[in-house]
């Protein structure tokens, strides 16, 4: 195996696109050592990322969004107060994801090229509206982080591409978000569901929502039908049981040594049920 | 020690004293399995069948031999021919043969000069396999059309007729069971499941060996019987049994699951072939989960008849359980453990072992009781709730005692049951308030304990502090239980005593630390190693004052003059029988070889409040107490981590461990991922409460502490989640989609 | 495979080592510079025996590259104690507490326990239970690690 340290990711998408066997990008490493461990994933190359300037950093974009450095771990992001302020559904995701000590390493942007439909730090991006930037070969471009996801354990990214940062939008007043997902255990499990809410309010009337849900598609899942139907309401009891019968509607799940498919659609309604609630708190500025 | 001294107050036994080996713990000093290398020393890797069940057709080595730093490849044909009964048994599960019997089943090894060349040759080994049909359920192994895992194996006790996985039949009992059936008010039958689960040491089988063309060899393993090492590969390997010196590392956890060999002798072979170099051989989690043995999946029936009042007049067991593709799963224990706690006019016990395309069980703590616990202890709960009697009061109305016959056959001696059970009743956390969809459950839980092969020596040094070897590595803190007792009973410090644990060459057979025994049977072997060493000290102080050596005794750790007629002398000090020890004789010691008699049971119950989601079937444990009969705490604060041990294992059991088998018969949850044993986070400090009733056996009355804690928790949590939840869970793990299945099934009906 | 040349700091004292780089942190750790106190459990980060910090970081040694070392400053169980061998105060509450049974998790669990008093000197069960999810213990219940832990943060807190 031959290790790479590129100082720009342009050096970074040259040595992918020229490399003839498997390509790894190490950011984290807590997904692609992991692969390597098992002799599932065997690279002939591997280029770490975490030489590039910036990739460590978390930034206010000119708009008031975030920008996020794909080397910037989940400790850190947990430890920034603002960006939590802000999107604080997007965090809590990503603090889910593994021990204290994978938290020391795992990063949103390794999470999302993962491609497992279980990502937890997934949903609440896509719920958040988050944008990526790829980088290849030709230049860059900025796109809705759903569309990286294209089945278990891939991407859209074509060989040679890769993620250079991860764009949240401005948070503006009134909103909020929050993800939960369903383990068996407290900690340190794959997802069996995961549920991330992000809306605004107007008043106690929600103006706009997304709603995304994990584990329960090939791929983490937008699902409108869900945020329609809690739209326009103050989420009352009537509102929440549209909400659990939307999520549930959309699940396509599989049945796996994780959890049946008939119990990850039931549980996709009440994670749907839990989140909102919480995201509908933090939208009133109460903490939760 | 006479019965009278059992009241009697200690010195040191019974004081929380710091381990001796506990510094070496704490700074990363001790040195584990995987922690040992030597000049020139090779590393393995070994290729394991991906099949649950294939005849293997060829193994081309030739590109992994090509290899740079590949100096040896290994397979069955490497193996001595003509073994027979168990060895065969483990020649075949260190190495398969004709056919691959399970998913891990090793089909070759490889020695190369780094861990990295030897992975990589053993991905280019080629093994070609013609698939067989597989079965890893119980049930299905059962019946008369399942796929035949090894023709013609099953023993002279099984019944014509039988599916060919059946290799043993057991049937035993006593008094009448029809009219005990008869007598009863109420006759409940329920079928119970439970799956096999893993031991879950945190680290993996690890050994380094060295083994000559002259068929002396050495091995430093991490194992919980160094002695059955030694004998396992000698035998494996075609070996005389004394030219192997095996030395035990500490040792990072057991639960019963190193004491047999899986991949030990696949060093030693590679040794041999690459010319007597030492072979480093280490298990990723991977080949733990796959190819070192679980315990047993089980399928019980359990029949009781009860009158109104709770008494039980009769009970029937079925158990079937599977110990993987070899004979030997733990259903003759299970049994025995069944009814234990109960008084029972009639009774009767049928047992069955099974083979399954699983990889070999070991065992795993108090092996069978945990799933006997299971079924038994939750039908006793299902008939009490349906009788509307208090499940602890049902238990002390059928609790046995001293002097009742067992379940099983034998009378009890002295046991501890109903002081466990007062002991639990008056607890605070039998007080505390439940909320919604909270419940309590409550389970007993019987091992009966072991003594085995035992040899202890002990040796005084020139300045009066002592060694003492022991055979059985030190898994929880026995170092420090061995070392309180030879102090009290020496009547010097705990400071001035070493406990070793020693290898094969430096005392004779000892049976691994398993059945509970290490404190029991060390203690009992080091008294008496120390009776040996007391006697010569006071033939030195006798010869020393010119007396008789039978008008001196030891009191306070001195030789003195048994009473006035012996003379007028001041007590001679161990120190000061030491430090003469060279001009009054030579050495001093003492040691023990035999089978130490006068085991204990114990018996323990568990209280646990949970709370379930109702929505999501997930189960919570609020609070959790263990009451068991210790005999006597040497060390009370690892007495209690026995039993917070065992409870937190038997939780994981209970909630969220097992083997999960897909239709392609391959494990698919071998990682600690998946397999998921319990975390900090999923427990709540584990309540504990030693009673003693003192085991007339033992010099300092212990009966053993480690198993029998890992039986309640299984029913225990049960029958908690069926008081939260008004269903009743009679399959194990109740995973949280089981749970709301459950749960689901009951608002629909 | 060629070896890459990495030179970090381990416990405060520089070192180098030759690694390939598929090996990890924690296999140069062990089999490079002799510190075999960092466990393999798993391999897979998954029960935390092979705990260090990286860059004052809690991380799982088996999921970090050797070569990813260069430059960084490891630390390790060996250097929790100080230099004379005087203990940390975990280190003696583990003991006094009997937290610790077959001992093969405990490395792990007091550098991960190092990292979590550094940054929350005064945690609650709850906190010290959900920051050690990660490390494994199969032998105690975890009920004396966590009670051996508190009783070091108000040890430290009354020290400080």
């Amino acid at each position: 195996m031959r290790y790479h340290t590129p100082q720009t990711f342009e050096d970074a998408a040259r040595i992918a696109a020229g490399a003839a066997g498997v390509t790894r990008f190490l950011a984290g490493g807590t997904d692609v050592l992991v692969q390597m461990r098992s002799g599932l994933v065997l690279p002939d190359d591997m280029i770490d990322l975490k030489h590039i300037p910036g990739v460590r950093d978390i930034a206010r974009t000119a708009d008031g969004g975030w920008r996020i450095g794909v080397a910037v771990s989940g400790a850190e992001l947990g430890e920034h107060a603002a960006l939590k302020a802000d999107w604080p559904g997007v965090v809590e995701a990503m603090e889910l994801i593994g021990s204290t000590q994978v938290q020391g390493r795992a990063t949103l942007t390794g999470n999302l090229c993962n491609g497992s439909p279980a990502a937890d730090s997934v949903p609440g991006l896509v719920a958040a509206g988050a944008m990526v930037t790829v980088t290849g070969p030709s230049g860059s471009r900025d796109v809705a982080v759903e569309t990286i996801p294209a089945g278990p354990g891939k991407t859209a990214l074509a060989p040679g591409e890769l993620i250079s940062a991860i764009t949240l939008p401005p948070r503006g007043a009134h909103g909020g978000d929050a993800y939960l997902r369903f383990i068996p255990r407290t900690e340190m499990d794959i997802a069996v569901v995961g549920c991330a809410v992000n809306l605004v309010l107007d008043g106690d009337q929600i103006a706009s929502a997304r709603v995304a849900l994990g584990a329960v598609a090939p791929t983490v899942i937008l699902v409108p039908e869900a945020a329609a139907a809690i739209t326009g309401t103050a989420l009352d009891a009537a509102a929440l049981e549209a909400l659990a019968g939307a999520a549930s509607a959309a699940a396509r799940p599989i049945s796996d040594k994780r959890g049946t498919a008939d119990f990850r659609t039931e549980v996709a309604g009440v994670l749907a049920r839990r989140v909102a609630e919480i995201a509908y708190a933090r939208a009133k500025g109460h903490a939760k | 020690m006479a019965k009278d001294e059992m009241t009697r107050e200690f010195k040191l036994v019974g004081t929380r004293a710091l381990r001796p080996d506990g510094l070496d713990k704490v700074t990363g000093r001790a040195r584990y399995g995987a922690d040992f290398a030597l000049p020139g020393m090779l590393w393995g890797a070994v290729v394991r069948s991906p099949h649950a069940h294939a005849r293997i057709v060829g193994i081309d080595a030739a590109k992994a031999l090509a290899l740079d730093g590949v100096k040896a490849v290994v397979t069955r044909a490497d193996f001595p021919a003509g073994l027979t009964g168990s060895d065969w048994d483990i020649q075949e599960n260190v190495m398969a043969g004709e056919v691959a019997l399970y998913d891990g089943h090793a089909v070759a090894a490889v020695a190369a000069t780094s861990a990295l060349i030897a992975q990589e040759a053993a991905r280019l080994i080629e093994v070609s396999y013609d698939l067989l049909p597989h079965v890893t359920d119980v049930d299905a192994a059962m019946r008369p059309d399942a796929p035949a895992i090894r023709p013609g194996s099953a023993d002279h006790t099984v019944p014509d007729g039988m599916s060919p996985n059946v290799v043993s039949y057991i049937e035993y009992g006593r008094g009448d069971l029809d009219a005990g059936f008869a007598e009863a008010d109420i006759v409940r039958e329920q079928t119970y499941k439970s799956e096999a689960t893993h031991q879950g040491y945190i680290e993996p089988q690890a050994c380094v060996g060295q083994l000559g063309a002259d068929g002396k060899g050495e091995m430093w393993v991490t194992t919980q019987g160094q002695w059955y090492v030694r004998r396992d590969c000698a035998n494996v390997l075609g070996l005389d049994v004394a030219q192997l010196r095996v030395t035990p590392s500490e040792i990072g956890g057991g639960f019963g699951g190193k004491t047999t060999v899986f991949m030990e002798p696949l060093a030693l072979a590679l040794s041999r072939k690459a010319g007597g170099k030492p072979v480093k051989l280490v298990m990723s989690r991977a080949e733990v989960l796959r190819a070192t043995g679980p315990t047993a999946s089980a399928s019980m029936d359990v029949k009781i008849g009860m009158k109104k009042d709770g008494t039980m007049t009769a009970g029937r067991v079925e158990f079937r359980m599977q110990g993987g593709a070899f004979p030997g799963s733990p259903v003759p224990d299970a049994l025995k453990c069944a009814f234990a706690p109960y008084k029972l006019p009639a009774v009767l016990h049928i047992g069955y072992d099974v083979l399954a395309n699983r990889p070999k069980a070991a065992a795993y703590r108090a092996p069978g009781a945990p799933m006997a616990a299971f079924a038994v202890e939750s039908l006793v709960d299902e008939m009490a709730r349906e009788l509307g009697l208090d499940p602890l009061e049902l238990r002390q109305k059928n609790a046995v005692e001293e002097g009742d016959q067992s379940s099983y056959g034998p009378k009890f001696r002295k046991i501890g049951l109903k002081e466990v059970l007062a002991a639990a009743r008056a607890h605070p956390n039998l007080a505390a308030p439940l909320g919604p969809n909270q419940g309590r459950g409550i389970a007993t839980g019987y091992w009966s304990n072991y003594n085995g092969d035992t040899a202890v020596s002990m040796a005084v040094a020139e300045d009066g502090t002592v060694q003492v070897s022991v055979g059985t590595p030190d898994i929880g803190g026995s170092r420090a239980s061995i070392g309180l007792m030879v102090a009290e009973y020496l009547g010097i410090p705990y400071e001035s005593v070493r406990v070793n644990v020693v290898e094969t060459g430096a005392l004779a057979i000892n049976e691994p630390t398993h059945g509970s025994r290490a404190t029991f049977a060390n203690g009992k072997a080091a008294v008496a190693a120390c009776d040996q060493a007391i006697k010569e000290m006071c033939r030195r102080a006798a010869a020393d004052w010119g007396i008789d050596a039978e008008a001196v005794e030891w009191i306070d750790g001195a030789a003195q003059p048994a009473g006035p007629n012996a003379g007028k002398f001041p007590p001679m000090s161990l120190a000061e029988i030491a430090g003469r020890m060279s001009d009054s004789g030579g050495p001093i010691a003492g040691h023990f070889e035999g089978i130490p008699r006068g085991v204990g049971a114990s018996f323990g119950t568990h209280v646990v409040d949970v709370e379930v989601d109702p929505e999501t079937g997930r189960t919570t444990i609020l609070r959790y107490l263990v009451v068991q009969d210790a005999g006597r705490a040497i060390q009370p604060a690892y007495v209690e981590g026995q039993y917070q041990g065992g409870a937190a294992q038997g939780i994981g059991w209970a909630l969220n461990e097992g083997y999960v088998y897909g239709a392609d018969g391959r494990l698919q949850n071998a990682t600690f991922l998946d397999y998921r044993i319990p975390v900090a986070s999923d427990l709540p400090m584990i309540d504990t409460v030693i009673v003693e009733v003192p085991n007339p056996g033992h010099p300092f009355g212990v009966r053993g502490v480690g198993e029998t804690g890992i039986a309640p928790p299984l029913p225990a949590v049960a029958n908690a989640v069926a008081a939260a939840t008004g269903v009743r869970l009679r399959e194990l793990p109740m995973s949280p989609p089981k749970v709301l299945e459950a749960i689901r099934g009951r608002r629909d009906g | 495979m060629s070896k890459i040349h990495v030179t970090t700091t381990v416990n405060g004292d520089p070192v180098e080592f030759l690694a390939d780089p598929r090996e990890t942190l924690l296999d140069a750790l062990r089999d490079r510079l002799g510190l075999t106190g960092s466990k393999e459990g798993c391999g897979t980060g998954d029960c935390g025996a092979c705990s260090v910090l990286l860059d004052g970081r809690l991380v799982s040694s088996c999921l970090v590259l050797g070569v990813e070392a260069e430059g960084k400053r490891v630390d390790t169980i060996e250097g929790l104690a100080e230099a004379d061998g005087t203990l940390h105060p975990l280190q003696r509450k583990f003991l006094e507490h009997a937290a610790l049974q077959c001992g093969f998790c405990t490395p792990g669990i007091l550098v991960a326990s190092k990292a979590l008093l550094a940054k929350n000197p005064d945690p609650t069960e709850e906190e010290v239970r959900y920051w050690l999810a990660g490390n494994l213990c199969r032998c105690t219940g975890y009920d004396k690690i966590v009670r051996a832990v508190i009783d070091a943060a108000a040890e430290m807190r009354g020290a400080a």
